[in-house]
């Protein structure tokens, strides 16, 4: 065989390689077994396998369901399958400063801890963006993440009494 | 074409680029829920496409050099491994400074994320193998081979947002954008195009001058064996 068929019929198996590679993650199903998070009805339906180990929650906040404690600094929002009012949802708490995106309908992914009280522990708050990208409405401020991290701070200092 | 090159790309670098990160900082809005931080797309996105663009020409002049042996396929597919790894790693480093104020995270291991760090340690590979073997034509194949396998990353990387659950979006279009952000990020996006194909041009000529002295001269370039390095030296003596 010359050289250049050799190396063609090396570019030939390597090709074919790569694509049964391909093939397999695209239609393999491996997603599967390899998920990046579990929605909430998912975590409710896995019963016990849910209660041990550090799992990641993915979903929506519920409106109306955030709770913002300033005694004890905790942060008490439901995580709920879809946006509207009567999907599937988990309590979650978390103890740290929320991302400056964190609102009412935003998706989240939150790691930590189920327990058997219902409620999940997160110690780990991340918000999710959509791929949408927009001006600020007519006399709407936009967002500025130093300011919310700021008042974020303030929130958790009791102000003194007798202050003005 | 020497001109152009020394004198006529750099220029059009620097004014496509300039052009572009003008109207993404003071010309275009800022995004309604991520504020001014939104910015940092205007680098990162570009950056990324145009690593993606470098590997995917990678894996091209790897298929061709096996087709039909030269030394121009081989010096490309050098040149480009290097500069997408280059890309990559800067649209990595932008990505994670973006993710930390938006998702609240610098890193997290999403199937986008992970895909990525795979794809970069990949053509990290790549280059290790290419450095490890001295015959100029067994790591030219050889590498090719690599470069065929590891190209199998590209796709599962854009795909990824699509195919699992993920902490990063799925892929904007014009229609998810303002058009007055669409703008900037195209301006950019060709700015960082122009960049790459100077990057390329340098970097393969060096890689197309390497290999032919190689062929030409393998004694004139200096030795990685130790050995051979003492008995060179001991001759000059």
């Amino acid at each position: 065989m010359t050289p250049v068929n050799r190396n063609r019929l090396i570019a030939l198996g390597a090709l074919l390689f790569a694509g049964a590679g391909l093939g397999f993650i695209a239609f393999g199903n491996i997603g599967d077994n390899l998920v990046y998070y579990w929605s909430p009805s998912e975590l409710l339906s896995n019963g016990d396998k849910a209660y041990t180990a550090t799992i990641r929650l993915g979903g929506v906040v519920q409106p109306g369901s955030i709770q913002w404690n300033e005694g004890h600094t905790t942060l008490d929002f439901r995580v709920a399958d879809g946006p509207d009012a009567n999907a599937k949802s988990v309590h979650v708490r978390s103890l740290e400063t929320p991302p400056q995106m964190f609102r009412e309908k935003i998706g989240v992914v939150v790691e930590g801890t189920y327990d058997k009280a219902g409620i999940f522990t997160s110690n780990r708050l991340m918000v999710n963006h959509s791929n949408e990208y927009r001006a600020p409405k007519e006399g709407e401020e936009p967002r500025k993440w130093q300011d919310t991290l700021a008042e974020g701070a303030t929130t958790a200092t009791v102000t003194p009494p007798g202050a003005p | 074409m020497n001109k152009f090159v020394k004198f006529g790309l750099p220029v059009l670098t620097l004014a496509l680029l300039g052009a572009g990160w003008w109207l993404g900082l003071a010309w275009a809005p800022p995004d309604r829920e991520m504020g001014e931080v939104q910015r940092i797309m205007y680098v990162h996105v570009p950056l990324q496409w145009m690593a993606m663009l470098a590997m995917f020409i990678n894996f091209v002049a790897a298929v061709t050099y096996l087709m039909r042996q030269s030394w121009k396929t081989d010096a490309m597919a050098e040149a480009s491994a290097e500069i997408g790894l280059l890309f990559g790693t800067l649209g990595m480093i932008t990505g994670s400074i973006w993710g930390r104020p938006t998702w609240g995270v610098y890193w997290s291991w999403d199937p986008r994320l992970t895909s990525e760090a795979i794809l970069l340690v990949s053509y990290t590979g790549y280059l290790v193998l290419r450095r490890f073997v001295e015959d100029p034509e067994k790591r030219a194949v050889w590498s090719a081979v690599v470069a065929i396998i590891g190209a199998i990353n590209l796709p599962i990387v854009w795909f990824s947002v699509r195919w699992w659950r993920s902490l990063h979006q799925v892929q904007s279009s014009p229609k998810t954008v303002d058009p007055q952000m669409v703008l900037p990020l195209r301006v950019s996006a060709f700015g960082m195009l122009a960049l790459l194909i100077l990057f390329m041009v340098h970097r393969y000529r060096i890689a197309l001058a390497e290999r032919q002295a190689e062929v030409a001269l393998p004694e004139a370039l200096p030795s990685d064996d130790p050995a051979l390095r003492a008995n060179h030296s001991s001759k000059v003596a």
